[in-house]
Formats: C-alpha cells, structure tokens, sequence
C-alpha cells in the first residue's frame, strides 16, 4: 500500500468514526431537546399525536407554574444539603476504612471485607425498607438526617479507597511512621493527600448519584418541604393526567445546578467517571 | 552517634491459618526456599549477632531473602523482633517506638511524600518533633547543601530525576541527626553511572557527618568500596564479618569465596596432600605448595590430606608457556573488556574464568586466544583457598 493510500484510508477512517460519534451525540442529546421544547408547548400540543417538534405557540408561563406548585427553593436546598453531607460522609468513613484495609493488619479484617463486597454487590433496594424502619424508629423520617442516611457509609467508595490505597507503595507510610508520625498522622498528613484525584472521584460519583436517587427520598420523606428536587418532581405527576409541559420545565429548574455545576468542573467529572469505571 | 549491639537477633515469621491447615493435612513442612522452616513459622533471621562501634560503616549484603532487609528492619523498629536483645548505647530498644529509637532510614523506592516539596519533605520529621521554625530552616539549608539540592528546595519530588530524589531521601534523613542511618539497597533503582556517582557521594557524606550507617545491599561492589565492616548473609544466616579485605582475602566458606570478588573465584575439585608436614594442593595435573602463613593455619587446625574444592580467585590465575605442572584448560569464550581479556574456560571438567591483561609491562600486546585454544595456568600457594566438603575454610 503507497503512502497515498494509506493516508486516504485513514481519512475515511476519521470520518466514519466522526459519524458514529455524532449519531451517539444525537440519540444523548435528544431527550434534553425535547425536555426543552415542550416545557414551551401547551399541554394539548404536548399530547398532539402525531407529536409536533418545535412548539407552535411559544409559551414560558409552565415554568412560573412548576415554581408555582413546587417549592423550588426548599428542594434546592435539600438536595444540596442531601449531597453535601453524603459526599463528607463518604470521603471521610471511606477514607478510613480504605486505608485500614488496604494499610493495617488487624484480626477478621478479610471477613470484614468480605462483608463490603457483599454489601456492594446486592442492589440497595433490598436495605430500603430495614433502613427505612430504623430512621422510622428514630423518628427522624422527614429530616435531612433521612435523606443523608444509607449514604453515611459507602461500601464502593470503602472499596474504591483500599484500591487507591493500596496503589501507595508502603514505605510511605513507613517512612512517615520512622519520622515519627502515628498511626493518625500517617493516614491524615501523608496518606489522604495522596489520594486527591481519588477522592475527587468519589465526591463526583457519590453527588450525582445522590442527585439522581429518586427511590429512597420519596420513601423517607413524605412532607413536600423536605423532599429533593427528584422527589418533588415525582410529585408533579398524576395518577391520570399529567401536565407534562409543567412537569419539563420543573425538570429543566431542577436540572440547572447540575449542568451548570458540570460546566465549571467538565475535566473532573470526565476524569472522575475515568477513573471509577462508573459508565 | 551511637554503639549498636544485636544479640542473638531471630525473626520467625509465623504460618498463616491457611498454611497450617495445609501443613497438618500434609504430615510435614514444605519448604520452598533454604529457610529453615519449623512449627513457630519461617525463620528469617537466625541468631544474629554483631556489635557495631559508633560511626562505623556496616555493610549487610547477601542474596535476595537472605535476611538482610529483615535485620534492618528490626534495627529500625519497622519489624518485630521474634528473639534476642537490641541495644542502641547501651539501651535496650526492643519495644521502644521507632520515633524513640533516634534512627533514620533511606529506602530503595525513597518514599518521599509526592505531595510535599523538597524543603517540605526534609522539613517533615522536624515539624514532627515540634521544632523551632529557625532551626528547621537552619537544617533543612545545611543537608541541602552537603547534598548540592539547595536548588530544588522548591520541587516536588516528581519534577527530580531518581539520583536527585535519592538526595533528598537521604537529606530528609540527616537532617534529624540520627544516632543511625539505616540505608536500604539505596542505591538499586538508579542507572549503573548514576549509581557510581551516588556510591562515591556517599562515601564523602558519611565524612561530613557524625554518625553509624547500617548500609543494606545485595551489590558486593557497594559493600566492598563503602564499608568498614562487611556482614555477609545467606538463608537468614550470618556467613562471616570481617572488613572488605579480610573477606576478599579470606573467605570463611565457599560461599563466601563465590559471593565476593568479580568475577566469581574459580572453584576445583581437587587434593590436600601432606607430604613430610608440609601441606600442597593437586588438581589435574598440577602440585601446588601451599605458602608458610597457609601451612601455619592448616597446620594448627592438624588438617589431615582429604579431597577438598580449591578455590582461586580469576585474577590470580597465571598464564604459563611451559606445560609442565600446570593446569590445562580449553578457552570456550574470549570476552574483551579493554584493558584485559576474559576467558571462560573449561579445566578439569569445571568452568573457570581468567583474567589475562591485554598488554605486558613493556605496553605490548600480548597474543589472544580464541575458542578452542589450550591455556596452561598456574597459581601460586598463597593464593590458594582450600575449602573443606562441608563447605567450610580449612584454615579457620
């Protein structure tokens, strides 16, 4: 093969890659399009079938009434405290248990270990309902505590972490150990800096995923004021009718942080979701 | 600055569960490597004992998993110590905390934090101690100095290339002014230049500063160019101490004979003869007196004629014109190395290796040899080493 066609042959390899990537980008692209397009419809264009694509008639009142029927603030709020805690109590409970199974020798330490692959492999809707009785117990369904709860210890960010960990060649923290630190010192000065993109990782995959988790806020928190924007947005759909012009641009309001938050931090979330294997 | 005693220092590692199990079903202890393996576990280190003097120099070398890195280990407090005591100036450190034991330790991999820079890695261990900023600093700058880092205070360690971060492990270990330095195969992941050049600084470092230096490597090279004192080890056993030229000089056993020098000492099966009290080796054909000191040695131990493995070293192996009274051997190899020439060859069904300079005294060539061609070697008695079946130096 002369060069000349080698170079053509890898043209045309460009290009079929750029169209099966674009093809890809249309199917992900579409639903948001769509989301957009008929939070301006009316609700009987909604319906209309067959479906009309851009609206006929612009309008922008479905978004005063999703704030109308929702108390958008408050679920924003939730959501945000929802995530901010099950983020710090992910980090730090995973950080530790990471490095004490990765670092230390201690006795039952492979039972234990086992019990987080276990607990790792099983679907979390089987915990929902124990879960549920002990905040229920506790009587504190209808609080953030509810909502931060099955995500105060995450086994795949336990598991994520003892990884990460045991990437650190051990003279580190047998070097720090010789310099004089404790066994503290070792993990907080010298070892939990080390996993800075680790970590970043899980804070990203553990915020979408509380962002996203739809089942367990609807169960826990039944009181509107206290749900997140996913369970409040469940709310806006009847058992019969829905108003789906409403409930899009609900959607499109709770949306927004999310993809305004991926906008500043692009390179982490891409790198993150790398670097977990997570999709 | 500080006199180290190790008495009778043992390290057992003990059987995992699953080990035990395995060895109960099976009726008797496997055993994958020389280590001596009994029901406590795997020994590693087996009664070790040696008094360093403050400010030696103590080289550990030996193979891999012969129980060096593990002694050092227990030096520092990083490893237990199954038996035997450890002073440090007299004070027994068993179970004292690493930090306590007033110890530094430089690593193969040199551990450095890759988080911190330089000044912050050598800074570390004193900010540990709750130190004075100024006097920190005053540290810091001064083994940065001896060091030649001053320059890269401000680096992370992985904008260093690997001799640079070696400098900065070993400067993140003096500045503390250890009454030890424990060094572990330091050396090992730099380049072969790289490594001639961190061998010779170090050698100037322990001029400049005050202190004992338990030095770990399985290069005989770096043990014989740095330490004062030499401890060879095989199968967590110690084979003999003695400074580099006692134990080039005379080898305790033949393993010794072998691990020192390069290349390797040339071993033959061969004869002590005793003939009117005076000792001579035999071996294909050639009858070699042993020299007066030899005679002394073998004649104190009353040695009697036996059937031994003679050992010279290639560099006291003789070309001779004449056949007569010499060993014959057939040149498999010829390898060129500038100034001399060394030929692998066989004698008396054995490999032996020859070191023959290229050029004479007078600075001409002298004639090569190639494959197939017949050496005639001799030696002299006093370069004879006469090992016993067991393995053992006759003269010790």
């Amino acid at each position: 093969m002369n060069k000349r066609s080698l170079e053509a042959s890898r043209k045309r390899m460009t290009v079929y890659t750029y169209i099966a990537l674009i093809l890809g980008a249309l199917i992900m692209v579409f639903p948001f399009v769509w989301m957009i397009l008929t939070s301006l419809k009316t609700v009987p264009e909604s319906m209309k079938v067959p479906p009309t694509i851009f609206p006929q008639e612009m309008i922008v009142t479905n978004f005063g009434d999703a704030m109308k029927s929702l108390p958008f603030l408050k679920l924003y709020l939730n959501t945000g405290l929802m995530i901010f805690f099950r983020v710090i109590c992910a980090v730090a409970f995973s950080s530790m248990a990471g490095y004490a199974f990765a670092m230390l020798e201690f006795r039952g330490k492979k039972l234990l270990f086992g019990v987080v692959l276990v607990q790792m492999s099983l679907p979390s809707q089987i915990f929902i309902i124990p879960q549920y009785q002990m905040v229920a117990k506790m009587g504190l369904a209808n609080s953030i505590f509810a909502l931060v709860f099955p995500g105060i210890v995450s086994a795949f960010g336990v598991f994520f972490l003892r990884q990460t960990y045991m990437g650190i060649p051990k003279e580190i923290g047998e070097a720090a150990y010789l310099d004089g630190c404790t066994q503290w010192q070792t993990f907080y000065k010298v070892m939990f800096p080390l996993t800075g993109t680790s970590v970043a990782a899980l804070t990203i995959f553990t915020a979408v995923f509380a962002y996203s988790d739809l089942m367990w806020p609807l169960v826990v928190n039944s009181d509107l004021n206290m749900m997140t924007l996913s369970s409040g947005l469940a709310t806006l759909r009847g058992q019969f009718t829905t108003n789906f012009p409403v409930l899009m641009a609900g959607s499109l309001l709770a949306m927004l942080p999310m993809v305004i938050l991926y906008l500043i931090f692009q390179r982490q979330f891409i790198e993150g979701i790398a670097s977990t294997g997570g999709k | 600055m500080a006199a180290l005693n190790l008495k009778g220092i043992t390290k057992i590692y003990p059987h995992s569960a699953g080990q035990k199990k395995a060895k109960r079903k099976k009726g008797e202890p496997e055993k994958k490597t020389n280590l001596q393996v009994t029901d406590q576990g795997v020994i590693a280190v087996q009664k070790f004992d040696l008094n360093i003097a403050d400010k030696e120099f103590i080289v550990l070398v030996g193979p891999s998993g012969c129980g060096k890195s593990t002694t050092l280990r227990m030096v520092a407090g990083l490893e237990e110590i199954s038996g035997g005591e450890l002073y440090i100036d007299g004070q027994l450190v068993n179970d004292v905390e690493p930090k306590n034991r007033d110890i530094a330790m430089v690593f193969q991999s040199y551990a450095l934090y890759p988080h911190m820079s330089v000044y912050e890695n050598m800074a570390f261990p004193l900010k540990l101690r709750k130190m004075d900023k100024a006097e920190i600093d005053r540290r810091v700058k001064e083994a940065a100095e001896i060091l030649d880092i001053t320059q890269y205070l401000d680096r992370k360690p992985k904008a260093l290339s690997g001799g640079q971060r070696q400098r900065v492990a070993i400067g993140r270990a003096i500045v503390r002014e250890p009454k030890v330095l424990l060094m572990d195969e330091p050396l090992s992941n730099l380049d072969a230049k790289l490594r001639n050049q961190m061998r010779a600084e170090i050698i100037k470092l322990r001029q400049k500063i005050n202190t004992t230096f338990i030095y770990v490597t399985h290069d005989q090279t770096e043990a014989m160019t740095l330490g004062d004192r030499i401890v060879i080890m095989k199968d967590g056993f110690i084979q003999q101490i003695g400074t580099p030229q006692e134990v080039f000089d005379h080898p305790a056993n033949i393993f010794v004979a072998g691990f020192i020098g390069m290349p390797q000492m040339n071993f033959f099966d061969a004869q002590l003869e005793v003939s009117g009290g005076k000792y001579a080796v035999s071996v294909g054909g050639c009858r070699v007196e042993l020299s007066a000191d030899k005679q002394a040695n073998l004649t104190a131990h009353k040695v009697p004629a036996q059937s031994i493995t003679l050992g010279v070293r290639p560099s006291h192996m003789v070309l001779s014109k004449e056949s007569g009274n010499t060993l014959t051997a057939s040149v498999e190899v010829a390898e060129m190395m500038g100034s001399e020439v060394h030929f692998h060859a066989n004698a008396n069904g054995r490999d032996v290796v020859v070191i023959v300079p290229t050029m004479d005294a007078k600075g001409e060539h002298i004639d090569t040899f190639h494959t197939g061609d017949k050496l005639n070697l001799t030696f002299s008695g006093s370069v004879c080493h006469v090992f016993g079946k067991d393995g053992k130096n006759l003269e010790f």
